[in-house]
């Protein structure tokens, strides 16, 4: 890790965020991806696979509830939390820092569309 | 309600100085102006040119990025990449004469960057890091304001409007000025005889130096924390020792600094303890004494015109330029949304400087007692022995080592420190330590080593 290198690393495979779990902050991926797991079932499943400059967590952010989806380096990660308290501090003061976190939502609620229309149209 | 003086496409925006709140002022008023489908167009004037190492291309500080602010400009997009962060930071060591103690991040997690605002101190030839505030510039041109290279020397109002005047240029006329010359220029001069009301921030005199030592010796002696030091040195209020790449930056605050009180910190076993044993500071190391915001301009805005950064409001003693993110934010979103009438700054950019205001009045109180403890050897032990437990015991509730973490990172405002003194397990781990501190201690308590 570059002695400037902000962040934690998560090497390969380690869980990051577990499923059911409560949780008190967000991370922003700095370096590498990550992947999302479901894991209600028996067989995990994949849900996306997220890179440098998403981030993930942020439903336990606004929700207050357990983490709903397991995460896990995907190759060594580099990732920065960012607390509960800080953020809904700041955005209280400055509603526009949600901005993109509601950007990143949307566009994510766009992909889950698309993903839903594939389905109904593979199952029909 | 708003005023009717707003932007429309096309409007010209002068921003005077491109160190953090007039880079931040840029590129927010940017990003927020494309997302209401306003076209804008901004010239950043900054007289600095940040690839020069050494007081040319420097603004003097001691370049430590807050928490708070690393996890905010992660949250807006804006990543601190690790050209420009010289040193991740976990972890706060808090020196004083009776003992040294360790205060760690959550998960020692590299939380704080330690920055060069410019490209380096003077001498240096082989830059392996990017200057801090010559980055921020660049992500605003990357927006698209178009940076001008050069002192504005005058600035004078025609038809309402500012024009901006440097030596090599013809004046240009803007709809709307953001002065972000912070508390060094000269330029805040020109607004005494405008009758706007604004009076510039009153600040104290700092001593800043640059010690070479090495990528490996700052790894081995300073690590990846922060080393403050609350020493009875009279005249020294404070000071830091701030590990960069190769560097480590001194910062000093006190009365009236000159060289026997920087040579009687320096020479203080205390600090000497911090460095290896046959380290001497060279004579010739970069060294400043910039000007530090005390206390905030009075009013810092008019008609199409608003002060943001240090030469405005910012925040007391600690992160700076956290504080000039804030402003530059807040005065982003009155323009884009609001207006640029006097009475849209008074709405909306001066509840953020408000805010921070009345926390200062808070802090200031806070650093009297601080002040106080570091004046009685019982009381400084008594606080060290109170850490130095908390750390030690996973899972402890660690109150002072949280009081202590906010107050020397500026990771919360000073009023939430305050609260935290009030809670009871504080006050009676407090009491209890300071009874044990009467007790003299045979040696210092040295830092506990992971
Ligand atoms: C000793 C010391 C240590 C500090 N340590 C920290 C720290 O560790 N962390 C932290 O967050 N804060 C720290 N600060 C505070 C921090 O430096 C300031 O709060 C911050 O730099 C304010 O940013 P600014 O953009 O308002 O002003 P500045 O950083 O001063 O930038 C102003 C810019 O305007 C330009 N300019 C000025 N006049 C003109 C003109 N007429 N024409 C064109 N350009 C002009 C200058 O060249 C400069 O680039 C410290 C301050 C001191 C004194």
């Amino acid at each position: 890790m570059a002695t400037g290198a902000l962040g934690k690393i998560y090497s390969d495979g380690e869980v990051i965020v577990q499923q059911g779990k409560s949780g008190d902050c967000m991370y922003e991926i700095l370096e590498g991806k990550v992947e999302v797991l479901e894991e209600s079932s028996e067989h995990p499943l994949r849900l996306a696979v997220l890179h440098k400059g998403d981030f993930f967590g942020e439903m336990a952010i606004f929700e207050r509830e357990a983490r709903s989806a397991t995460v896990r380096a995907l190759g060594d990660v580099r990732a920065l939390t960012i607390d509960r308290k800080n953020l809904l501090r700041r955005i209280s003061e400055d509603p526009s820092l949600a901005f993109r976190i509601l950007e990143k939502m949307s566009h994510r609620i766009r992909e889950l569309n698309k993903k839903l229309v594939q389905t109904q149209s593979k199952s029909n | 309600m708003s005023s009717d003086l707003k932007l429309s496409d096309g409007s010209r925006i002068a921003v005077i100085g491109g160190g953090p709140a007039g880079s931040f002022f840029s590129n927010f008023v940017l990003s927020m102006a494309e997302r209401m489908g306003l076209e804008l167009v901004v010239d950043i004037y900054e007289s600095r040119d940040f690839s020069i190492p050494g007081p040319p291309g420097c603004n003097m500080c001691g370049g430590i990025i807050s928490e708070t602010l690393v996890q905010m400009l992660a949250t807006e997009g804006i990543e601190l990449p690790p050209v420009v962060v010289q040193r991740g930071v976990d972890s706060y060591l808090l020196h004083m004469d009776v003992g040294s103690v360790r205060i760690d991040t959550p998960h020692h997690e590299k939380r704080i960057g330690a920055v060069h605002r410019g490209a380096g101190p003077k001498g240096l030839t082989d830059a392996k890091w990017l200057s801090f505030d010559g980055f921020l510039l660049s992500l605003a041109h990357d927006k698209g304001a178009q940076i001008v290279q050069g002192r504005v020397d005058d600035i004078t109002w025609t038809d309402g409007r500012p024009q901006v005047k440097t030596k090599k240029g013809e004046p240009q006329t803007y709809d709307f000025l953001a002065m972000a010359t912070g508390v060094n220029s000269a330029a805040l001069k020109l607004f005494e005889d405008m009758d706007l009301g604004y009076i510039p921030p009153k600040s104290t005199k700092t001593f800043i130096c640059e010690y070479y030592l090495g990528e490996e010796t700052v790894e081995k002696y300073l690590g990846s924390s922060m080393h403050t030091f609350l020493l009875k040195i009279p005249r020294l209020e404070f000071a830091a020792i701030i590990p960069k790449g190769e560097y480590a930056t001194v910062c000093m605050l006190g009365k009236k600094i000159d060289k026997e009180l920087v040579d009687a910190f320096l020479n203080s076993p205390v600090v000497k303890q911090v460095f290896p044993a046959d380290w001497e500071p060279q004579e010739q190391a970069c060294h400043c004494s910039p000007k530090m915001y005390l206390q905030g301009a009075k009013q810092p805005f008019a008609d199409r015109l608003v002060f943001i950064g240090d030469c405005g409001i910012s925040r007391l003693y600690k992160d700076g330029i956290g504080a000039a993110y804030r402003t530059a934010k807040a005065a982003a979103t009155s323009v884009v949304f609001e207006g640029i009438a006097k009475q849209d700054f008074q709405k909306h950019f001066m509840v953020a400087c408000n805010r921070m205001e009345t926390d200062n009045k808070l802090g200031a109180f806070i650093f009297k007692v601080v002040h106080i403890i570091q004046q009685m050897r019982f009381s400084r032990r008594g606080i060290l022995r109170m850490v130095a437990k908390e750390q030690k015991k996973e899972g402890k509730r660690r109150l002072m080592s949280l009081v202590l973490w906010d107050m020397f990172t500026g990771s919360a405002p000073y009023r939430e420190v305050f609260i935290r003194t009030f809670h009871p397990y504080f006050i009676g781990g407090l009491i209890k330590n300071l009874v044990i501190g009467i007790w003299p201690a045979k040696k210092r308590i040295p830092v506990e080593e992971e």
